[in-house]
């Protein structure tokens, strides 16, 4: 066996096919993206990128009752998509092993919210796996195939940010194949709504012997230390109160629902006060007073807001304050990120600006959208919402409301909005942002892009078929570059009297094919420039200031000449030589 | 060995992970436990990112806590700036002599040309390297990562054949000539 560098995503891809993992599925969302990417590269498992992450589940439970190791992974708000078959399966149970890989963004690095899955874990009675760092990930996963094989459950295998983007040694080992489980037609068993009734009562009987299971699981260990310092912890924080506390006896659940009961109630008896030391909500903290346990202190001492961090628990455990850096003394201006030089997106931004649209926006690297320059996204919550809120805004009596979605969000969960506004007769107008890629989580390919997972071909969506055969008669496709022939665009979508879809269509600069495309530059004639700055609403960052002139960096300029349109007095022309 | 903690910024685009990656695998290839942990927030380029890179006998939190950094890299002189917090007191900030300037949203005070003062004024060991004009002398600005870790490394528990073999492996064929050269000229820049 060989030990190499390994982040905890790709860790649990390496158990996963270790494990005998036979079918993959799933949706990307950062953090978990690289768990299914990576899957992807081993010849043993099939493994796609579903239309969202519902499909991915239900894709998933299909192939487990079929009988073959199966693993579905998403993000956070992923398992909310996905919510409906998560409450369901357990009811049914699964033939072979199911693992849902849940990746939480405590801190919301790239999120909308903080959700901690366990709650829903809870709800749905599934239990929850949580590896410390990528070598226990590894070994870990493949307990959870064997739990849910056990139990005949699907079971949960949580992660946060810090877990999947870590890298840390991991063993290497080999996979060991499984056979195919034979599937019973066991109507009684997998009818749901028939006969939920009658499997209720098997739910909870199930529960109570994974919290059996749970009191021997070799995953919660007592690390004896201090008899006078106690604390229960799991996942990322426990390597936060190793590096503060290393004298600490600590309970370390590996196991996070459902709990040790009878181990935890004599492990803090043996404290005077016990320390839960866990990220987000008070989950454990709140099981430990289900049971009774009283001498606890937990949320009051860590925050349930963000990340915890090695200062945060040294400031919670042991009283020492958390060194501030040194804003307070020297300018240390923010650094967001900001869209690329040249993306199509700023053609479409800077043009909603200008015709002052109420902008209903969705999730990809587009909800920049609202930031300065443009200010042209007035609201943004979760995948698909654009354009059902505009429908709404719509129906409230707003008249000029644009919907705002990327290709890869429309797929996920657009279409249903479009085919409810169409229905309605709302005149909703919609711009889908098609760059032919799933551009914020680092290119992943979906039905549009021609190609799967794994590279094959494909058939792409023909997304102006599509969108007319839900009953949208206006269907325009732009060129966002073209700054005018977006505007008219988008005032012909807002002028139709019914729903209106305009395709800007342009392929993200940051797609390989498109980094090596030969383009020309423009550079600033210093001479011709009168400083009014309207270059400046493209938000380009090849253009900076230089000796109090718009510059445009060369290096970075990809040739979209937006920055030359928005010029008043052609100023801003092909560079030299170009 | 006690915990070597190396914290490595930079602005997006310029190769902070990359070189912490390049540091991970070169400690574990000299025997080390290691944690690497990065920090970004969505992909688009231009947003301000740092990881850490943390080797030893064992090691427990992905990142250093704040005032333990032994060495902060950093690739650009604002963001040496926003992280000096992590260093222990007298620690190394090796940094880039560049200035990439933020975006501006909202906050409008001018860029902090000063950084590198106010950092010697709070007594760390402040060593400025040219790794943007080096790189590009070498032909490549991007090599600017490789430049700074070699300035680094003469101040490490790692061998330079072990350097020289982890560039070998992760690097492309066709730039690894040029990040040979790049870390061979940080390495003359800087020796403790």
């Amino acid at each position: 066996m060989t030990s190499r560098l390994m982040s905890g995503n790709e860790a649990i891809a390496q158990g996963a096919w270790e494990a005998g993992v036979a079918f993959a599925a799933g949706y990307p969302g950062t953090p978990s993206t690289e768990v299914l990417e990576r899957l992807a590269t081993y010849d043993e498992i099939d493994a796609q990128w579903s239309t969202n992450e519902k499909v991915a589940f239900d894709e998933g439970m299909g192939a487990a009752l079929g009988g073959v190791r199966t693993m579905v992974t998403m993000k956070h708000v992923g398992l909310n998509v996905a919510a409906d078959p998560f409450m369901v399966f357990p009811y049914a149970g699964t033939n072979a092993g199911f693992v849902v890989l849940v990746a939480d963004d405590p801190g919301m690095y790239s999120s909308q919210n903080e959700q901690d899955s366990r709650y829903l874990a809870k709800v749905a009675k599934v239990p929850v796996l949580e590896p410390a760092d990528a070598a226990e990930a590894k070994q870990m996963i493949k307990t959870a195939f064997e739990l849910s094989e056990r139990f005949t459950t699907p079971v949960m295998f949580r992660t946060t940010t810090r877990l999947a983007h870590t890298r840390g040694v991991a063993e290497e080992g080999e996979r060991v194949e499984v056979p195919r489980r034979q599937f019973s037609r066991k109507v009684s068993q997998y009818a749901i709504p028939v006969y939920a009734r009658f499997r209720r009562p098997e739910l909870e009987e199930k529960l109570a012997r994974l919290r059996e299971f749970a009191e021997t699981f070799d995953g919660n260990v007592i690390e004896d230390g201090d008899p006078k310092i106690g604390v229960v912890s799991h996942g990322i924080p426990y390597q936060y109160v190793k590096e503060v506390a290393p004298q600490a006896t600590v309970f370390k659940l590996g196991m996070v629902y459902p709990l040790p009961e009878k181990k935890l109630k004599e492990f803090c008896a043996r404290f005077e006060t016990v320390y839960v030391v866990e990220e987000s909500e008070g989950f454990i903290q709140q099981e430990l007073a289900s049971f009774g346990i009283s001498n606890v202190i937990g949320k009051e001492r860590f925050t349930n807001i963000g990340e915890l961090s090695a200062d945060l628990v040294a400031a919670g455990l042991n009283g020492t304050p958390v060194p501030d850096d040194f804003a307070g003394e020297v300018a240390i201006l923010p650094r967001p990120p900001v869209l690329c030089a040249g993306c199509p997106h700023r053609g479409v931004f800077s043009t909603l600006k200008k015709l002052g649209a109420l902008v209903t926006g969705d999730i990809g690297c587009y909800t920049l959208g609202c930031l300065p320059p443009f200010d042209a996204m007035h609201t943004t919550f979760c995948m698909g919402a654009s354009i059902g809120n505009a429908t709404g805004f719509n129906r409230a009596g707003e008249e000029k409301v644009v919907a705002v979605i990327g290709d890869s969000t429309f797929l996920h969960a657009g279409l249903p909005g479009i085919l409810s506004a169409a229905y309605n007769a709302v005149p909703t107008t919609t711009i889908l942002l098609d760059n032919g890629t799933t551009g914020m989580t680092g290119h992943q390919e979906h039905p549009g892009t021609g190609h799967t997972l794994k590279g094959g071909p494909a058939p792409a969506v023909d997304y102006e078929a599509l969108i007319k055969s839900l009953g949208v008669e206006h269907v325009e496709v732009v060129d966002p570059w073209d700054l005018a022939a977006t505007e008219r665009a988008i005032v012909a979508g807002l002028a139709h009297h019914g729903p209106a879809v305009i395709i800007a269509r342009r392929h993200c600069n940051l797609l390989p094919e498109e980094k090596v495309r030969e383009h020309a530059t423009y550079r600033v004639d210093p001479d011709e420039c009168i400083v009014c700055e309207d270059c400046f609403e493209t938000g380009c960052p090849a253009l900076v200031w230089q000796d109090d002139l718009p510059y445009i960096r060369e290096w970075e300029c990809v040739g979209c000449s937006m920055c030359s349109q928005l010029c008043p007095v052609d100023a801003i022309g092909l560079a030299e030589g170009a | 060995m006690a915990v070597t903690n190396v914290l490595i910024a930079g602005v997006g685009g310029q190769g902070a992970v990359l070189a912490s990656e390049l540091l991970a695998l070169a400690a574990i290839a000299a025997g080390h436990d290691v944690k690497q942990g990065e920090f970004h927030g969505v992909a688009q380029r231009g947003g301000a990112v740092f990881s850490h890179v943390r080797f030893g006998d064992r090691v427990h939190s992905p990142m250093a806590p704040r005032g333990k950094v032994d060495y902060l890299l950093a690739l650009e002189k604002l963001e040496a700036l926003r992280y000096a917090h992590f260093v222990k007191p007298g620690g190394t900030i090796i940094v880039n002599d560049h200035k990439v300037e933020p975006i501006r949203v909202g906050d409008q005070r001018p860029y902090p040309d000063d950084a590198i003062d106010v950092l010697e004024g709070k007594g760390f060991n402040v060593v400025v390297i040219k790794a943007t004009e080096k790189a590009n002398e070498l032909g490549n600005h991007r090599a600017a990562n490789v430049v700074l870790l070699g300035a680094l490394s003469a101040s490490l528990d790692i061998p330079q054949e072990t350097w020289k073999s982890t560039l070998q492996e992760r690097i492309p064929e066709k730039l690894l000539a040029l990040n040979q050269q790049a870390f061979a000229a940080g390495r003359q820049l800087f020796t403790p």
